[in-house]
């Protein structure tokens, strides 16, 4: 296992984890290999590491590190 | 923003009929999906609704853009969405947490609105670029609303800013719509920079307190060539319809309809007024006058006594005359 940070707070992912398995993990959906929901519609999460944006093409083939830092966000009220 | 002359011309903006100072009036425009264009000459064809107006390749619907912030729960929030009829609603980026979900984006995606992505609660240019950033990925559209806050007690943009990340994000292909103060100098240096709409504040956000500068709105919406939606400020529908009628294509309302005592009603209200505000901009209202003008002949009026003798100060007639129909003198 390895240990990440998802929005500030830590979480444990087997081995070889990628953006898609924290994404699925974080969101308790269970998620294509393209980052979208399994059942359909449109996830509406992005994700930036290490304060870059990194596009849904390329979860699947980004492989965290410990100690890696993730940020999820979704459309919220405001604005 | 302050003494260098520009070395080149403004840049040429793509042909936006639907804001056009110089095409139509709009009581003859036939971009209305409900309006049969006509060719021949005869009494002028109104549309049944204000048409669809085209924001940098996105077409906008219905010109009231609402806000999703300050509803109490998003029951209420659906609520006021139907009722407003509005086709694109403003919504922030935030930290996913387990407890909201992505519940608005879903409610959204459900009510089949479109959604435009903010940047809120940026103060940097750094920062309202990574949101934007996000927002795409997130909510997979282009269109980005563009807002950079000087400071947390006014809410006041900060234009330097707001000019960087705009300038920044059209050339990423966004499509920014960009929250601005009302300065009609900032407004077309905005355009320059690449904003697809210029948004200039009524009064800072969140106070109702309307359109403070009324002169100024007027004047960024007449000298624009891309939409102008007047975002924050509005307190009621009253002030939306001026913003219409000021010239503006659209309005942007969020407190005033999702804080307002009934939510559901104030929706429906804000959506006929700027419908109302369009079509009585595209009439043309009268000038002002200082004295009065009679609107009804003067001659032919029942009056009793001598009708070239109206009543004295006091205004009682003469109760011994008989009422008499007074003649035209020609």
């Amino acid at each position: 296992m390895i240990t990440v940070s998802v929005n500030g707070k830590t979480v444990e992912l087997q081995e070889d984890a990628t953006i898609v398995d924290a994404v699925a993990s974080t969101l308790e959906r269970e998620l294509t290999p393209e980052g979208r929901p399994a059942d359909g519609g449109r996830l509406g999460v992005a994700v930036s590491l290490a304060d870059a944006v990194v596009p849904r093409s390329a979860w699947q083939s980004t492989v965290l590190a410990p100690g890696a830092e993730l940020e999820l966000v979704t459309a919220v009220q405001g604005g | 923003m302050t003494a260098h002359p520009r070395t080149s011309a403004p840049p040429e903006t793509a042909a936006r009929p639907a804001t056009d100072p110089d095409a139509s009036p709009r009581w003859v425009e036939p971009t209305s999906p409900q309006t049969e264009p006509t060719s021949q000459p005869g009494p002028a064809t109104q549309p049944a609704a204000p048409p669809p107006l085209t924001i940098g390749g996105y077409t906008l619907e219905n010109r009231l853009i609402m806000g999703t912030g300050g509803a109490s729960d998003l029951a209420a929030l659906e609520h006021a969405l139907v009722a407003s009829r509005t086709t694109l609603t403003t919504v922030a980026l935030r930290r996913y947490s387990p407890e909201t979900k992505t519940s608005v984006f879903a409610l959204l995606d459900r009510l089949g609105i479109d959604v435009l992505p903010n940047t809120a609660g940026c103060y940097t240019a750094r920062d309202a670029i990574l949101t934007a950033q996000l927002a795409r990925e997130a909510l997979e559209t282009d269109l980005i609303k563009v807002e950079v806050i000087a400071d947390e007690r006014t809410l006041l943009p900060d234009v330097v800013e707001t000019l960087e990340v705009t300038e920044r994000l059209a050339a990423q292909g966004f499509v920014p719509f960009v929250y601005t103060s009302d300065d009609p100098a900032a407004a077309l240096r905005l355009e320059q920079a690449g904003a697809a709409a210029v948004m200039p504040m009524g009064s800072p956000i969140g106070t109702g307190l309307g359109i403070l500068n009324p002169y100024n709105i007027e004047l960024i919406a007449s000298r624009a060539s891309v939409p102008v939606v007047v975002d924050a400020g509005i307190g009621t529908a009253s002030e939306a319809a001026q913003a219409m009628e000021l010239g503006c294509d659209a309005v942007l309302v969020a407190s005033a309809v999702t804080r307002a005592r009934d939510p559901r009603a104030m929706g429906r209200a804000m959506s006929l007024a700027v419908e109302a505000g369009w079509f009585a901009g595209g009439a043309g209202r009268i000038p002002r006058r200082n004295e009065a003008l009679a609107s009804s002949p003067q001659e032919g009026r029942v009056a009793s006594g001598d009708a070239e003798h109206p009543p004295t100060s006091n205004g009682a007639p003469d109760p011994s005359a008989a009422p008499t129909i007074t003649e035209d003198p020609r």
